[in-house]
């Protein structure tokens, strides 16, 4: 019995004495943000624990939403200074910002990321799509005939001879992804324009926003599109088990499992890291990361970090990240000297 | 009682004429083979439980023994001063290092004379993210500059994949990460005895690694990030938990109030993680201004959610003494006090510990909580420099890094996952043998 309340005693002392060590600062830069571009801050972050004298940074994901929700908190060291986002900060989150404290942002765009789509590997023969492809196999509403209907097909050789005639089964990501907003925007809405179905819906006395909400509907009948929550590996399981089924990717994610898949071109384009950065393969945004500028100077290693990312040997054609699968920023020097300078936006 | 069944039997004397005992009649037929039935059912439940776990056993060795070794380069090499100031001018260290040995990777291979024709990016193909290792070996050894040194370096994870058997010949020709021909000298070198398999000591010890470093990746840092996080859930947990149960179960009045507090802590029970994880945000992290990925404040979360667990379970447990060892107590002249913390208590010891393990074991395996808190991500604080910062410093737990790995895009990481479920599992079973062995130590009869 006695040994039992000298373990109580002992243990509630320990307890205080944690408590008492927690007062001291954070010395380590703190990320969250896009699961996009987690990967890559993975590899930055590892190799400037390695080649510096600071901390390896913590980066966590959760989505670029969710990231920059946290980021613009406050000011402090218990929120995180640097938030990831694989698309640009809205007008509406600025605001937020500014109200709880944030206002010098700085704004590093850090290269571009291309989005492709890609079968099994042994499956039907995926290997040339067009927007308008994709648009007519799972768009809510298309156009048949000169008129706008709810979507007919359940094959690709239905409405394009030149694809398989298996029934359609596409993955997406879900809206809660960066990627949704790029994929409806470059390919949904440019299919729907290119098919037609946005003309005959303006014509049809529809307001050009209506029509162009309409074309970013997706259909929801027997499981032909299937919004994926999860990340890659999720879509990739879904393939695996699906030969007719076509997933949306990012291009690292795809060059990593080549073995298991398959990418269609786009308009004809092989998605590669040269025709993204030169603008020929249609599907790509470009990835940031924001900087609490008051934080500079306030936690170690934070100004090091972001120039240490933007760097040639790191961000630049040949460093790790291009090799990794990022389409490295051709105006990187100005991305550069706007860190070194803290110029917010 | 009695009268029941004599009125029963009287009955069924009037309906059935006479039967002999050693002839079963339809009815006692009918029993039996209702017996029977149930007996076969529950074998067959036992039966489908077994062959569950047996698969669930064998997917998770077969998938995750290759994470525990790793194919490795073995090459003796020597680096200059020259190289090795140049080397530590630059701003991406550990790339000029990485670019001297592929160096003097191609000169020893060339003095030896391979047949396979190789150009250098081959050579850089082959192997893994090795710079950081040989910087860290050069800078702590100085010394060993300019002589030869043979090191031990990890391949590339295709490679490894290759002779794991994860990866064909025929799975690489649309990788830009690995070509045909450089499985031709990989072969070669493997025949060689430059290229050879080697136990993956980083994988025990090491800490997360970039998405581009699958060999350098390791689970040890997370082990560490989760016996603290268990240090707080059991210094906080078990004594909270006991003094509530003990205090509920033996001194409180029975009124309204008490019976509204064990409602709710059946209730507190039955919250799902994430809303634990939530409240940590806010209250830990955002209030009481405690440090972010720290398993400090892990445990704190993983606490509340424990103690419902561990109340229910060590009231079980005093309920499930018997009175008469209290009446005894009192009888002889033992406080109320005296009579739980020296008879009670001690008797119900096992059951506390059992329900405190049990406790444990999921709050070990919760990833959920911990998404809010910073700890699920790239965490690769590596080890704490002593046991206090052990508490406060950024890192993960062993749940959050699998789930992690599971999601990265290289398959080897996905092996890697399965091999911290190995990880893992091993670690419940440490925990669990402790309890079983303090509860027999403990266990008393009566």
């Amino acid at each position: 019995m006695k040994t039992l309340k000298i373990a109580l005693v002992a243990a509630l002392g320990a307890t205080a004495l944690t408590s008492a060590a927690v007062a001291q600062s954070r010395d380590n830069v703190q990320i969250a943000g896009s699961s996009t571009v987690l990967p890559y801050a993975s590899i930055v972050a590892e190799l400037f624990g390695e080649n510096t004298d600071f901390p390896t940074p913590v980066v966590e994901s959760g989505g670029s939403s969710a990231g920059l929700k946290r980021f613009c908190e406050g000011v402090g060291e218990n929120t995180i200074d640097i938030a990831n986002a694989s698309r640009a900060i809205r007008e509406k989150e600025v605001t937020a910002c500014a109200e709880a404290g944030v206002t010098d942002i700085i704004e590093v765009r850090i290269g571009y990321d291309g989005i492709v789509f890609a079968s099994q590997k042994d499956g039907p023969a995926f290997t040339a799509f067009e927007p308008a492809d994709i648009f007519n196999a799972i768009g809510a509403k298309v156009l048949v005939n000169g008129e706008v209907v709810d979507n007919p097909y359940n094959n690709w050789a239905e409405f394009n001879s030149d694809l398989p005639d298996v029934g359609i089964a596409m993955f997406i990501p879900g809206t809660k992804h960066g990627t949704r907003e790029v994929f409806e925007e470059k390919v949904l809405l440019i299919g729907c324009e290119a098919t037609g179905a946005f003309e005959a819906m303006v014509a049809a006395g529809m307001s050009e926003d209506d029509a162009e909400d309409a074309c970013l509907d997706v259909r929801t009948d027997g499981g032909k599109s299937v919004d994926i929550d999860g990340d890659y590996t999720e879509t990739l399981a879904r393939i695996d088990a699906n030969p007719n089924g076509i997933g949306v990717f990012g291009l690292a994610f795809y060059e990593n499992n080549t073995d298991k898949l398959k990418v269609a071109t786009m308009s004809d384009i092989q998605p590669s890291t040269e025709t993204i950065a030169s603008g020929e393969y249609p599907v790509s945004r470009p990835l940031f990361f924001y900087i609490k500028k008051a934080h500079i100077g306030v936690i170690p290693g934070l100004k090091e970090y972001a120039q240490f990312f933007v760097s040639d040997e790191i961000a630049g054609p040949s460093g790790p990240l291009a090799n990794y699968g990022l389409v490295s920023d051709p105006e990187l020097a100005k991305t550069q000297e706007m860190v070194a300078g803290e110029q917010a936006m | 009682m009695t009268d029941a069944t004599a009125v029963t039997g009287a009955s069924a004397e009037a309906r059935r004429p006479f039967v002999s005992l050693l002839a079963q009649d339809d009815h006692t037929k009918r029993r039996n083979a209702a017996e029977a039935r149930f007996k076969a059912y529950g074998l067959g439940a036992v039966i489908i439980g077994l062959f569950f776990l047996v698969v669930l056993f064998v997917s998770i060795i077969a998938n995750g023994l290759p994470a525990f070794t790793r194919m490795v380069v073995q090459l003796d090499f020597t680096l200059t001063q020259e190289q090795f100031d140049d080397a530590e001018s630059k701003l991406l260290k550990t790339g000029a290092y990485q670019a001297y040995f592929v160096e003097g990777f191609d000169k020893a291979l060339s003095e030896r004379g391979v047949e396979v024709e190789y150009d250098a990016a081959a050579l850089d193909r082959l192997i893994g993210k090795v710079g950081s290792i040989m910087r860290d070996f050069y800078l702590a050894n100085p010394d060993k500059l300019g002589e030869e040194v043979v090191f031990d370096l990890p391949t590339s994870s295709r490679v490894d994949g290759y002779f794991n058997g994860r990866l064909k010949r025929e799975d690489v020709s649309d990788s830009r990460f690995l070509q045909v021909t450089d499985l031709d000298l990989a072969d070669e070198l493997h025949e060689a005895g430059i290229i050879k398999s080697d136990f993956n000591w980083t994988f025990i010890t090491g800490t997360d690694s970039g998405v581009d470093n699958p060999g350098g990746a390791g689970i040890g840092a997370s082990v560490i990030g989760s016996f603290f996080m268990m240090v707080v859930v059991l210094v906080l947990s078990l004594p909270i938990g006991v003094a509530a149960s003990i205090y509920l179960e033996e001194f409180a009045p029975k009124n309204w109030f008490t019976d509204l507090i064990e409602v709710n802590i059946s209730n507190l029970a039955a919250v799902p993680s994430i809303v634990f994880g939530i409240l940590g945000l806010a209250v830990f992290i955002q209030f009481a201004g405690l440090p972010q990925s720290a398993p400090l404040v892990g445990g704190l979360v993983l606490t509340l959610m424990t103690l419902p667990t561990i109340i229910i379970s060590t009231r079980a447990s005093l309920k499930a003494v018997p009175p008469s060892i209290r009446d005894a107590a009192l009888g002889v002249g033992a406080s109320k006090m005296q009579s739980v913390f020296h008879h009670v208590l001690p008797l119900a010891m096992p059951g506390i510990l059992t329900g405190t393990i049990i406790g444990l074991a999921q709050a070990l395996g919760e990833t959920a909580p911990l998404l809010l808190i910073g700890m699920v991500g790239f965490v690769a604080r590596g080890y704490p420099d002593n046991f206090l910062t052990g508490f406060t410093e950024a890192n993960s737990a062993m749940p959050a890094q699998i789930y992690t790995w599971a999601a990265r895009a290289d398959a080897s990481f996905y092996e890697k996952a399965w091999g911290g479920i190995i990880v893992l599992l091993l670690f419940l079973m440490t925990m669990n043998i402790i309890a079983i062995i303090l509860r027999r130590r403990f266990e008393r009869r009566w």
